[in-house]
């Protein structure tokens, strides 16, 4: 429990209504979506304010208190997962949108606003923020920043991170610390920004986050893609990239997940095509239908069975209804859904799939694969029941396996839910030892108590 | 101290259905309490963790576990947008029942649930003394509205309520058995409390529209309230009296369907009832399947088994702009959104236009609205606001109930709009 004097002093800082430490409040924030043990921390703070935000931060250091703050908790890797005895920092109250600033193209952000309302108020503006994670409906944007979250629009148009112009957030002490601007150039001082980035709050807690914003495209198209083969699905998406034309979305499904989607959700799909590429283009009318038209031939020179173009909005839906639909459908087929995003080079995908369907003969486990095969960042989806022991311990050792063949493959753990508590074991084995003690002096230096996040990406 | 293990017992029954949550944390997205507050405890991950975390004995504090469970309107836009389709209304509801039986039910609750509700001829009595005695504690607050508030703070607060009515519906209609006229249908109507005690002039209208379509008629006296208060508060054993009464009821004469014009009693009937019937016997069981198959909301039945399809062009600017509410009851629990619109629709004189977040629960959820009126009346705020940015100047719903909530919300903001039921604007374009 924690001290009260130190309770009263967190009270005085955040306000009473905002802390909470009876048992339940605590318990619901000892969790979040990745499958792993709960947490229960000793607090839970809800400033209103970024100064009370600094101030609390600093208070905990001072009492050397662990912090992870937190979001909406949709992090798939454990991340913000609090420590034993901690403290949980939300920023949930910190949600406005300071600016939006349409000459300049930036928008200026506290890291409580929800990615999609976000998204919708730039959209308003006839501008257009393309990083969308899975959980967009709900996740922060400071959460976004501190994953490096992508989407399905990574292979266009990139990640959260490219994104990012400036960022101000808290050392432990409660200082703050500014870097970028609002300037498209800007290399004024070490890059502290790129440092944040991805840092899963390890590194700074932050305050407001200066976004890049873009024109909306005018004009979209999407179209199915049908193949017999994975392999002739993986050779059209590097047949595609190849000559030159760059997908919004190349979006790959399996064979099993084709038919959960099929059984789920009743849409149509060719429930014997051993996988199915979603594609979408996006840009000026022109360059749109040339793109399509182009995507299309390739598709069917590189041995499509069928592709189908959606003509009005209604199939642009039907089309991405059935990859919307991939998790619910694949979810409900187990209890325990465990979502990893081991990634490899596009050009590895037919062997990942083909080891990922090895792991699940092996492991006698049932796995559903998709995700953005324009990116190499797979989704292999395993359905399980963690009630069951000797089950789960082979779902752990068909975790272990997909790492390794990812590795193997010249990829990395993990394309965009991060390293969390989930995978920091596994960090040495692809960075190396230098990359660990590197990465740990700069913990060391810049949070000499260990408070922030404690555990998370490097271990320790 | 309380016996925690016994209560993980108890509590493990929902097991298999706590499990299936992959705590995505989408649900954050659609909760109207969560939008207020931004707790986790309030959204319903945050609900199926606390009951996760009781039956693996995680907890000591089983009050405060339930005093979060009842933070729910119970609207289902959880379960509505749920990717692993997590039956979140089953496990809350079974989740009351057990923390109920464990902790007991206060005092008042026992009173109301059990003296009073589940004896419906009483209760039918009790109100009737009530409209006559009403005027001694409440004032008119809007005519429009029809809306009344109190002369003292206690016990209805600040509210804006619409008063009991002088002469229920059951008195009005009177028992009433029609034969299956022109149609060949027939069709029991369970009138619910609100209606019957309130809004009797939408049971009238329910029972206008279906003599013009020769649809035969059985409304028994004496109906029971459909349960969801017992059972929302965890009271199962005045739910299954209220359960048997109302089988009983309605045994005594065939009919093909079940009408109601409450969005609630609805999808009590068609959901609840049969999910919560253990504890009744088989034959029970069988007469609760067959209510629930027959049960239909009045325009969902008006629509699809009456043919009412005639949907009138309305350009014109003499019209009443309507506007109409999805109760979640309605469009959330049973996918009923086209039929209401197309009541509203087959009325000549009036012009329906779309509001913003139509789908929105209003906030009022029974008895929420009774023990968490701030919370209510802010959610219920939103709804006003949407409502009033539509410029509509009758607003229609389906629920008696939120009909409650939009006029109290509409009469303290003074606002000129109408709350009406969708089967008051159709039975007034029959002649």
């Amino acid at each position: 429990m924690i001290d009260q004097s130190i309770l009263r002093e967190f009270q005085a800082i955040v306000g009473g209504e905002n802390v909470f430490h009876a048992e339940a409040y605590r318990l619901a924030y000892s969790y979040d979506a990745a499958v792993l043990e709960q947490v229960v921390p000793a607090l839970v703070l809800r400033p209103v304010s970024s100064e009370a935000l600094g101030q609390a931060v600093r208070l905990c250091n001072e009492n050397s208190l662990p912090l992870t703050v937190r979001g909406a908790g949709t992090n798939l890797s454990g991340g913000t997962i609090p420590s034993a005895g901690g403290v949980v920092m939300l920023t949930t109250a910190l949600n406005r949108i300071v600016e939006l600033n349409e000459s300049d193209l930036y928008a200026v952000v506290e890291p409580g606003v929800v990615t999609a309302k976000f998204a919708a108020a730039v959209e308003a503006k006839g501008l257009f923020y393309p990083p969308d994670p899975g959980s967009q409906a709900v996740s922060t944007l400071g959460g976004n920043v501190a994953e490096n979250a992508g989407g399905l629009r990574g292979l266009r148009y990139g990640v959260t991170g490219d994104y990012v112009m400036g960022i101000e957030f808290f050392d432990p002490k409660g200082e703050l610390v500014k870097t970028g601007a609002r300037t498209v150039k800007c290399v004024t001082g070490y890059n502290l920004g790129g440092l944040m980035v991805g840092s899963e709050g390890t590194l700074g807690v932050f305050s407001r986050i200066t976004l890049k914003l873009i024109p909306l495209p005018s004009a979209r198209k999407a179209m199915m893609a049908v193949f017999d083969d994975v392999l002739k699905a993986s050779e059209a998406v590097s047949s595609i990239i190849a000559n030159r034309v760059v997908p919004v979305t190349l979006e790959f499904m399996d064979n099993f997940t084709i038919r959960a989607v099929e059984d789920f959700s009743h849409v149509g799909l060719p429930t014997d095509a051993a996988a199915l590429l979603l594609i979408e283009v996006d840009g000026h009318p022109v360059q749109v239908a040339d793109a399509a038209a182009r995507v299309e031939d390739l598709c069917r020179l590189m041995g499509a069975t069928n592709v189908l173009v959606a003509e009005t909005e209604q199939e642009r839906d039907k089309v991405w209804e059935a990859r919307r639909a991939a998790l619910s459908a694949l979810s409900r087929i187990r209890p325990t859904t465990v979502l990893e995003d081991a990634t490899v080079p596009r050009s590895k995908i037919p062997e990942m799939i083909g080891s990922i369907e090895r792991i699940a003969r092996k492991y006698d486990l049932k796995i559903g694969t998709f995700g953005h095969a324009g990116d190499g960042n797979l989704h292999p989806t395993i359905l399980t029941d963690r009630r069951d022991a000797e089950e789960w311990k082979r779902v752990e050792h068909a975790i272990d396996s997909i790492f390794e063949e990812a590795l193997a493959l010249g990829g990395t753990l993990s394309g965009e839910h991060g390293i969390g508590r989930a995978k920091s074991r596994f960090l040495e084995k692809e960075t190396g030892r230098g990359t660990i003690i590197y990465s740990r002096r700069i913990k060391e230096a810049l949070d000499p108590r260990n408070i922030l996040n404690p555990g998370k990406v490097i271990g320790g | 101290m309380y016996d925690m293990q016994k209560l993980a017992k108890l509590v493990k029954e929902l097991e298999d259905q706590l499990v299936c949550c992959m705590r995505c944390g989408l649900c954050q997205a659609v909760c109207p309490v969560f939008a207020e507050t931004g707790r986790e405890t309030d959204v319903t991950r945050g609900k199926l963790a606390l009951l996760e975390a009781l039956t693996r004995e995680m907890l000591k504090d089983p009050v405060g576990v339930g005093e979060h469970l009842h933070h729910c309107l119970l609207c289902g836009s959880c379960a509505a947008n749920c990717p692993s389709g997590v039956k979140v209304l089953d496990i809350f509801i079974k989740a009351r029942i057990l923390l109920t039986g464990y902790l007991g039910l206060s005092p008042v609750k026992r009173l109301i649930f059990r003296g009073m509700l589940s004896h419906p001829g009483f209760f039918d009595r009790l109100l009737e003394w009530g409209a006559c005695l009403q005027r001694v504690f409440i004032k008119p607050a809007d005519n429009l509205l029809g809306t009344s508030c109190s002369r003292f703070w206690f016990p209805l607060g600040k509210r804006h309520f619409n008063a009991l009515a002088a002469v229920p519906f059951h008195s009005l209609a009177g028992a009433t058995k029609t034969d299956s006229g022109k149609s060949g249908i027939k069709v029991g109507f369970f009138s619910g409390c609100v209606i019957d005690k309130i809004f009797p002039a939408i049971g009238q209208a329910v029972v206008r529209s279906l003599d013009y379509h020769g649809i035969g008629l059985f409304l028994p006296q004496s109906q029971g309230c459909c349960g969801i208060p017992a059972l929302s508060s965890g009271d199962a054993t005045a739910f299954h009296r209220l359960v048997r009464h109302n089988l009983k009821t309605f045994a005594s004469e065939p009919f093909h369907y079940l009408v109601t014009a409450c969005a609630t009693c609805t999808s009590t009937i068609k959901k609840l009832w049969p999910a919560m019937a253990n504890g009744l016997t088989g034959e029970e069981q069988s007469q609760i399947r067959g209510m629930a198959d027959k049960v239909m909301d009045i325009s969902q039945f008006l629509v699809d088994v009456a043919g009412v399809d005639q949907v009138f062009p309305s350009r014109k600017d003499d019209l009443e702009i309507v506007s109409y509410h999805d109760p979640c009851h309605l469009r959330k629990s049973l996918g009923i959104a086209e039929q209401p619109r197309k009541l509203i629709s087959a009325n000549p004189r009036s012009f329906f236009r779309e509001m913003n977040e139509a789908d929105r629960c209003c906030g009022c959820g029974g008895s929420f609205n009774l023990e968490h009126y701030d919370m209510s009346a802010s959610i219920g705020k939103r709804k006003r606001d949407n409502i009033i940015e539509s410029q509509c100047s009758t607003v229609a719903t389906s629920c008696p109930a939120c009909i409650l909530q939009i006029s109290d919300m509409l009469s303290q903001a003074g606002d000129p709009v109408r709350v009406r039921h969708v089967i008051e604007i159709y039975a007034d374009s029959l002649s």
